[in-house]
C-alpha cells in the first residue's frame, strides 16, 4: 500500500525552483529517510508534505487522496521539529493535550492517550513540568509524545535529533528505532546526517538541489550508488575518486587510473574516454590487491577502533585509506595500496554509474 | 635536578614578584575605589535634580498657600495636611467623581490598546495577505504624525458623529489599534517568538485567531506589560483629549479637574492642587508595580530550546 505520492510537485519562490519535479511513493509502514546537503531542499519538501508550505507545481496525496488544498491539522500526521517547539507556557501534559482538546476528543480520552504516551516514552514524572525545566533529551521525548497522541497516518521528523549531544544523540536514535518497531506507523525523517540516515532507514532518497539523485534501501545506496554525488554522500569516510583514462581494446577495456598502472576492467556500456572510478576507503588493503601503487603517509588519523591514513600518491592524488592494521604507520613512511576489481565503482564523465555488460 | 641552591634563589624571586603584584593590586584597588566614589556621586546628583520636581510637589502639597512660590525651602514652615481634605471636596464635584472618569477612560483604554494593536501586530508579524508591507509603511507613518496636526480634522469627525462630550472620542480610538507605537512595539516582539510554534500549532488544528489567542499572547506577556504601562500612564495623565472632547464637569477626568483650581480672575487654590496632584499620582504608581511583575513572569515563561 502507498502511504503517499508525489507526483511532479514543485514548489516555487518566483523564479527560483526550491522543488523541482518530485515523483516519490512513500509505501505504508516505512521509514524514509530524506537527506542530503543543507540547502537540498529537504525541509522544504517535508513542510510541504505536512501543508506549511504550499506547493506550486503537481499533487501531493495521502491514501489515494489528493490533500494539496488540505489544511495541516487535517492531513493525519504529526511533526517533530528541529526547536521541538514546545509550548513554553503550558506543562508537559499540556503540550501533549493540546492537538487532542482541538481534535474535540472526549476528556477521559484524551488523558489515556496522554498517559499512553508518557508511559512509552517514560515522561510520566514529567507531566508536570514546564518545557524549561527539561533538559533536551526530556524535551525531545515531550516533543515525540506529542506526534504519539495524535495517533497519526504519517509521522514526520525535521532534523529531530541534532540539537542534542553526540552521545544522546546515539540513544535517541536507538529510541526513535524501537519506536518505529514499535508503531510500525510511516515515517519521513529529514536529516543531513548520513550515519542516521543510514542506521534508521527502510528507504533513503538522496536530494541536491530540489531533486532526487537516489532512492533505495541504504544497502543499495552505498553498495551500488547512481552517481557520483550519492557516492560522495553516502559513507563515512567519504569514498575514494580517482580520474582515470578508459580505452577500448579487443579484449576487454583498459583503465589508466592517475598513480596506478592501467589495468584491465570489465567491458562497460559507455563510449566515454574520460571516466572516474571511485573505491571505499575501507576497501583499500596496504601491500594487498591486484591493482596497487607506491604512495606516502601524509596523515594518520588514530580514531582507536579504526586508523584513517592519508596517503598520497606519486601521481599527486591523494586516498584515504582506513583498516585496522595501519596503527604502526607514521607520516613519511612509503607504502603500497591496493584494491581489487570488484569494489571498484565506475562513473561516466557526467557523474552516472557504469555498469559492467 | 634542581639543588637546593637553586630552589631557594627561585623562591625567594617569586617572593618579591608577588610583593610587587601585591602592591599593584592595592594600586588597583584604591583606583577602583575612587573610580567608584566619583560614579556614585555624579548618579545620586542626577537623581537629586531628577527627583526635585516630585519633592518639590510633595512639599508644596503640604506648605500653606501664601509659601509655595514665594520660598526656595522644600520644608514648610507649618504642616497643612488639610490640603488634601479640602482639595478633595473643593470642586463643585467630589474628587471621586473624576477618579472614577478617569478609571473607566484609562482601563477602557488600555484593554482597547493591547486587543487591537496585539490583534494588528499579529497580522503584520505572522499573516500573509495582499498589501501587507503597504499596510505596515502606513502604520509606521502615523508613528511619525504629531498628535496636534490630526487634531482639527479628528474634532470635525466626532463632532459629526454627535460624540463630543462623550468619552466615545477617547476610547474607541483605542479599540482601532490607532496606536502606531503599540503596534509597532508588539510587531517586534511577535517576530521574536519562533514560527515553529505557530507551526506545531497549526497542525494541532489551530486557527490563525487560535494561534494568536492561545499560543501568542500568552507568550507576549512582557510586550503586553510595557504596552499596558505606557498606555496606562499616558492615557490616564491625558490632558489635551479630555479638555478637547469633555465640557461638562461631571465627565471631567483627573487631569482637567486639577486645572479647575487655577482661576485667572480670582483666587486659585495652588495648595489643594498640589495635594490632589500628589493623589492622581498613586494609581500610577500601583499600575507600574502590579505590571513590572507581569513583565519579569513574562521574560521567565519564554526560552524555547
Amino acid at each position: 500500500m502507498v502511504a503517499l505520492t508525489l507526483r511532479n510537485t514543485g514548489k516555487r519562490y518566483g523564479a527560483l525552483s526550491i522543488i523541482q519535479n518530485m515523483n516519490l511513493d512513500v509505501r505504508e509502514g516505512e521509514f524514509l529517510v530524506l537527506v542530503g546537503p543543507s540547502g537540498c531542499g529537504k525541509s522544504t519538501l517535508l513542510r510541504m508534505i505536512a501543508g506549511l508550505e504550499d506547493i506550486t507545481d503537481g499533487t501531493i496525496a495521502m491514501d489515494g487522496r489528493v490533500v494539496n488544498d488540505l489544511p495541516a491539522s487535517k492531513r493525519e500526521l504529526s511533526m517533530v521539529f528541529q526547536s521541538y517547539a514546545l509550548y513554553p507556557h503550558m506543562t508537559v501534559a499540556k503540550n501533549l493535550a493540546f492537538g487532542l482538546e482541538n481534535m474535540k476528543l472526549p476528556r477521559a480520552e484524551v488523558q489515556r492517550r496522554v498517559a499512553e504516551a508518557a508511559r512509552i516514552l517514560q515522561i510520566e514524572k514529567l507531566l508536570d513540568r514546564k518545557p524549561r525545566q527539561l533538559s533536551g533529551g526530556q524535551k525531545q521525548r515531550v516533543a515525540i509524545g506529542r506526534a504519539i497522541v495524535r495517533e497519526p497516518k504519517l509521522f514526520l521528523f525535521d532534523e529531530p535529533l541534532s540539537n542534542l549531544d553526540a552521545e544522546l544523540r546515539v540513544q535517541m536514535r536507538a529510541e526513535l528505532a524501537s519506536l518505529y518497531a514499535r508503531l510500525g506507523t510511516t515515517m519521513i525523517y529529514v536529516t543531513h546526517d548520513q550515519v542516521e540516515a543510514m542506521t534508521l532507514a527502510s528507504r533513503i532518497v538522496v536530494l541536491r538541489g530540489g531533486k532526487i539523485e537516489q532512492v533505495g534501501t541504504p544497502q543499495e545506496l552505498y553498495e551500488r550508488p547512481q552517481n557520483l554525488f550519492v557516492a560522495g554522500f553516502i559513507g563515512s569516510p567519504k569514498i575514494n575518486m580517482i580520474e582515470s583514462a578508459l580505452k577500448a581494446g579487443s579484449d576487454g577495456m583498459e583503465v589508466a587510473a592517475k598513480g596506478f598502472q592501467a589495468f584491465k576492467v570489465p567491458r562497460l556500456d559507455t563510449k566515454d574516454g574520460a571516466i572516474t572510478i571511485c573505491i571505499r576507503p575501507s576497501s583499500i588493503k596496504l601491500g594487498e590487491g591486484s591493482v596497487q601503487a607506491q604512495g606516502t603517509v601524509r596523515l594518520v588519523e588514530y580514531l582507536g577502533n579504526e586508523t584513517l591514513l592519508h596517503i598520497a600518491l606519486n601521481s599527486g592524488q591523494t586516498l584515504l585509506v582506513s583498516g585496522k592494521a595501519t596503527a604502526s604507520l607514521k607520516m613519511g613512511d612509503t607504502v603500497t595500496v591496493g584494491f581489487e576489481l570488484a569494489d571498484l565503482h565506475y562513473f561516466d564523465s557526467k557523474g552516472q554509474r557504469l555498469e559492467a555488460i | 635536578m634542581k639543588t637546593n641552591a637553586t630552589d631557594a634563589a627561585l623562591d625567594s624571586e617569586l617572593a618579591a614578584a608577588a610583593e610587587i603584584a601585591a602592591i599593584s593590586r592595592k594600586k588597583r584597588e584604591a583606583q577602583a575605589r575612587r573610580g567608584r566614589a566619583w560614579k556614585h556621586t555624579f548618579l545620586i546628583a542626577a537623581s537629586c535634580v531628577m527627583l526635585y520636581p516630585l519633592f518639590w510637589l510633595l512639599s508644596a502639597s503640604v506648605k500653606p498657600e501664601n509659601e509655595i512660590f514665594t520660598t526656595l525651602s522644600l520644608w514648610p514652615s507649618t504642616f497643612q495636611f488639610d490640603n488634601y481634605s479640602k482639595g478633595w471636596n473643593g470642586l463643585p464635584l467630589s474628587f471621586s467623581v473624576f477618579y472614577i472618569n478617569s478609571t473607566i477612560v484609562t482601563v477602557l483604554s488600555v484593554i482597547g490598546n493591547l486587543l487591537s494593536c496585539s490583534f494588528a501586530a499579529y497580522a503584520f508579524a505572522r499573516l500573509k495577505f495582499t498589501g501587507r508591507s503597504f499596510f505596515f509603511s502606513l502604520m509606521m507613518l502615523t508613528l511619525m504624525i504629531p498628535y496636534h496636526v490630526v487634531l482639527i480634522p479628528q474634532y470635525v469627525e466626532f463632532l459629526k458623529l454627535g460624540w463630543v462630550n462623550t468619552y466615545l472620542p477617547l476610547i474607541v480610538p483605542k479599540f482601532l489599534a490607532s496606536d502606531g507605537f503599540f503596534v509597532f512595539l508588539m510587531i517586534q516582539f511577535f517576530r521574536q517568538l519562533p514560527r515553529e510554534l505557530d507551526e506545531a500549532a497549526e497542525i494541532d488544528g489551530c486557527s490563525p485567531f487560535k494561534i494568536y489567542w492561545r499560543i501568542i499572547l500568552p507568550l507576549s506577556l512582557p510586550a503586553m506589560g510595557t504596552a499596558a504601562i505606557f498606555s496606562f500612564i499616558w492615557v490616564w495623565e491625558d490632558f489635551l483629549g479630555p479638555l478637547i472632547y469633555l465640557n461638562d464637569i461631571k465627565t471631567f477626568t483627573v487631569p482637567l479637574a486639577l486645572r479647575l483650581f487655577v482661576d485667572s480672575q480670582g483666587e486659585s487654590a495652588f495648595g489643594q492642587m498640589f495635594a490632589m496632584s500628589v493623589t492622581s499620582l498613586v494609581p500610577v504608581v500601583i499600575f507600574f508595580i502590579l505590571f513590572q511583575k507581569l513583565i519579569i513572569r513574562g521574560i521567565a515563561t519564554t526560552g524555547m530550546k
